[in-house]
Formats: C-alpha cells, sequence, structure tokens
C-alpha cells in the first residue's frame, strides 16, 4: 500500500510538472506559428529562438498589479480562475500515455491511474471547466464580461451535447468506457476509420469546447474587448490562459486516445515496445499544429451560426451516426 | 477498485493547491496602488456603465432548459452503449424506440424556434 502511494504521489508530481510545462511551451508555438503564418517572426528576442518567453512572460504575471474591481462580486472573483485551472489541470489523470515500463524491477504503467468510468470523468470535469468561465464573467459585473460569459455557457452546453452523442457511438464499437480498453481495441483499426464521422464530428465539438478558433465566442475581442476575462490582471488572467491551454492539451490527448489508436501504428503495424510514448506524443503534436494551423486559417464564426451549426447539423448526424453504427453493428454480430 | 481513484485525489490537492497558491502569490508580490479609476468597470473609455445586474434574454434561459433534456436522455445512452454488443437487436430496438420519443421533442423545440438566434 505504502509502494502504491509513494508510485502514485511520484507519477502525479511528474505528469504534473510536464503538463506545466508543456501548456506553457504550447504558448510559445503558438505565437511562432502564428507569426509565421502572418508573415512576421513572433516572440524570438527573450533567450533563444524566444525559447524564454514563457518564463518572462509568468513571472510577469506575478508582478503585475492585482486589481479587483470595486463593484466586483469580490469572493467568486478571486475564486473563479481557481476554478477554471483546477478541473483543466485534473483532466490528465485518467489519460494513458504509453504501456508500461520496468524500472527497478516493478512494472510502472504510464498513467496516473485507470478507472472504468475514465470518460464520465473527463465529461464531468470539462463541465466543471465552465463554472471557471461563467462566474468569472459575471463576478467582474462587466457587461462584456456578463455577455462573454453567458454566449461560453450557452455554447459549450449546446456543444457538449452534440460530443455526447458522438462519444456514444465510439462507445458502441468500443464497449468500454476506460480510455486504456478504448486504445487497445485499436490495435489494427484505429476508430478514426470505424468512426470516421465521429471523428469528425468530435474534432469540431471539441474545438468548441475548449473555446477554440473559430468557436472562440467568450472572447471575441473585436465585438466584447476580451469577453469573460476583461476585468481581470496579474496571475488570475494567466490561470484562464494556462486553463484554455491545458484543456487544448487534453483535447489532443483524448482524441489520440479515442481516434488515433493511442500508442499503436495503424493497420495492425506491431509497434516495439520503445516507440509507444515517441508515437503517442507524435499524434499529440500532431494535433495541437493542427489546433494552431487552424486558428491562423479560419475566421471566428457569427453567434448565430455557431448554434444553428450546433443544434441544427451536429446534433443530428451524431444521433444518425449512432443509428447506422447500431445497424451495422448489429447486422455483423 | 477505489484504490484506482487515491492519484485522482492526489492530483486534486496538488492542482487546488496549485491554484490557490497562484492567487496568493500574486496577490503578495504585485504592486498595490488602488485609485477610484483603476477599479471602476472596464468600458473602453464610455461613460462607466452601472453594471451588469440587469435583465439579459431569456433565450440563454431556454437553452439551458433544452441541453437539460437532451443531457439527461444522453447520460442514459453510455450503461446502454457500453453493453451494446451483449444486448443484441433487443436492446437497439429498444433504444430506437425511446430516442424516437426524443426526436419528436426536437423536432417540436426545432418548429417553435427554440434553435433560432437572430
Amino acid at each position: 500500500m505504502l509502494d502504491f502511494l509513494i508510485e502514485s504521489i511520484l507519477k502525479v508530481l511528474v505528469v504534473f510538472g510536464v503538463l506545466l510545462f508543456v501548456v506553457a511551451y504550447t504558448t510559445w508555438l503558438e505565437r511562432r506559428v502564428l507569426g509565421r503564418i502572418q508573415v512576421r517572426h513572433g516572440p524570438n528576442r527573450v533567450g533563444f529562438q524566444g525559447l524564454l518567453q514563457p518564463l518572462a512572460d509568468g513571472l510577469k504575471g506575478f508582478f503585475k498589479e492585482d486589481i479587483v474591481p470595486a463593484n466586483a462580486d469580490k469572493i467568486v472573483y478571486v475564486l473563479a480562475p481557481v476554478l477554471s485551472i483546477v478541473p483543466a489541470l485534473m483532466i490528465v489523470a485518467v489519460i494513458p500515455f504509453g504501456d508500461s515500463f520496468q524500472l527497478f524491477g516493478r512494472e510502472i504503467t504510464m498513467r496516473i491511474t485507470d478507472v472504468n468510468v475514465a470518460l464520465l470523468y473527463i465529461l464531468g470535469l470539462a463541465g466543471l471547466g465552465e463554472y471557471g468561465v461563467m462566474l468569472g464573467g459575471w463576478a467582474s459585473n462587466n457587461r462584456y464580461g456578463l455577455l462573454g460569459s453567458l454566449r461560453t455557457a450557452a455554447q459549450m452546453i449546446s456543444y457538449e451535447l452534440a460530443l455526447g452523442l458522438t462519444l456514444i457511438s465510439v462507445i458502441m464499437v468500443s464497449g468500454s468506457l476506460s480510455l486504456v480498453e478504448i486504445v487497445n481495441t485499436q490495435t489494427v483499426w484505429w476508430n478514426a476509420f470505424k468512426q470516421p464521422l465521429a471523428f469528425f464530428l468530435f474534432l469540431i465539438c471539441g474545438l468548441a469546447e475548449i473555446n477554440r478558433t473559430p468557436f472562440d465566442m467568450p472572447e471575441a475581442e473585436a465585438e466584447l474587448a476580451c469577453g469573460f476575462n476583461i476585468e481581470y490582471s496579474s496571475m488570475k488572467f494567466a490561470m484562464f490562459f494556462m486553463a484554455e491551454y491545458a484543456h487544448l492539451i487534453s483535447l489532443a490527448m483524448i482524441i489520440t486516445c479515442l481516434f488515433l489508436g493511442g500508442w499503436y501504428l495503424p493497420f495492425g503495424i506491431p509497434t516495439p515496445g520503445l516507440l509507444k510514448f515517441p508515437v503517442f506524443l507524435a499524434k499529440v503534436f500532431v494535433l495541437v499544429f493542427f489546433f494552431i494551423w487552424e486558428r491562423g486559417t479560419f475566421p471566428r464564426l457569427r453567434y448565430d451560426q455557431i448554434m444553428r451549426l450546433g443544434w441544427k447539423w451536429l446534433m443530428p448526424l451524431a444521433l444518425a451516426n449512432i443509428f447506422v453504427t447500431g445497424v451495422v453493428v448489429t447486422a455483423v454480430a | 477498485m477505489l484504490q484506482n481513484y487515491v492519484p485522482i485525489l492526489i492530483l486534486f490537492l496538488l492542482a487546488a493547491g496549485f491554484g490557490l497558491g497562484m492567487v496568493l502569490m500574486s496577490a503578495m508580490l504585485g504592486p498595490r496602488r488602488p485609485d477610484s479609476e483603476k477599479l471602476s468597470t472596464y468600458e473602453c473609455g464610455m461613460t462607466v456603465d452601472p453594471g451588469a445586474r440587469r435583465p439579459f434574454d431569456v433565450k440563454y434561459y431556454l437553452v439551458a432548459m433544452v441541453f437539460l433534456v437532451f443531457d439527461v436522455e444522453v447520460v442514459f445512452l453510455y450503461p446502454w452503449a457500453v453493453k451494446f454488443k451483449a444486448l443484441g437487436l433487443f436492446g437497439f430496438v429498444e433504444m430506437l424506440v425511446f430516442l424516437f420519443i426524443l426526436l419528436v421533442g426536437y423536432a417540436y423545440i426545432w418548429r417553435k424556434g427554440v434553435l433560432e438566434w437572430e
């Protein structure tokens, strides 16, 4: 039992540290890649190729004045960034990064834990993350902030529905809610091949869930002057950002596990033990790069277009996909 | 089985400590020179608005209601989807009946214009 506790604490510390590091450097990658897309350099002055930029940003955040607006609901205002970042950093607990390896004669699994309701846990935390954004906008007592948070709430719950329905067809094929088991059903055919429509729908809904362009309604800097986080300054502002990037990375890892076969190569090509973790990382990196690339490519949708897409297109398509999956699976069996 | 949740608890304590620590650190490290202009509501230079505690569009409330109904439906689908292959044709037809009833509701709200945003 003590062994187990020590192993868990060490794993949590390592994963948490790596996650924060990756969050910081995703912001650097995004700014560099967006810079290239827009034919400029992006941050390249602090350290070699701007590699120390995230560190400088973090330090600057700490030493900026921490303003609490006089009209704000103080307690909620201060707690909202915490409510936003805690669930965002906890999603990683159930995601498997690879198989297992031997260390000092112990078998170490490359995940924090594996629970049989992993997908429900992820959906629950994603839902909790909405509270931070909503309460933050509400507590600021600013009209732009309120509008931003209202829009976010409506958008996120709308796409959560389509996302949940899309997941159903994946679960029907895999027969499990555990990400480890779902990955292990994809040794030959990835779910992206078995469920192409679900993959496509999940990608769109996922982008809407993490408020990514073209669904970045909560911010909409042109209309709402930054939306829900308008009144936030210093590290509290940075925490909303970190939560957003933690969500982005979690989404890339979830898509990798659900649709891209986790640490397996496609078409049943055997994956050597040492290559499993690099294969997983490569897939996550490609997805993160894709999320940055599409941000540089797509303009923001209008709010009524977003709602129409979610309710009138994605939801019926997800239902139809469940139906088709059901017919095919039943017919094969 | 419950042992699998212990690491999640550890992660929660770490994440909560991290979150609260960041808020505390930033409150302690930063300078503090408040004045009435700085603490007023930010409005891009417009005359300052009395605040955001005013009525907003009922549309948002409607969306939340509709979401609640359909999300509960999705929750019912999860256990069914896990055991889908074991349930066979019977389970599939049963779920189609359930979905059909909800689709009637979906068609109703569509016709009523709940999904329209102008």
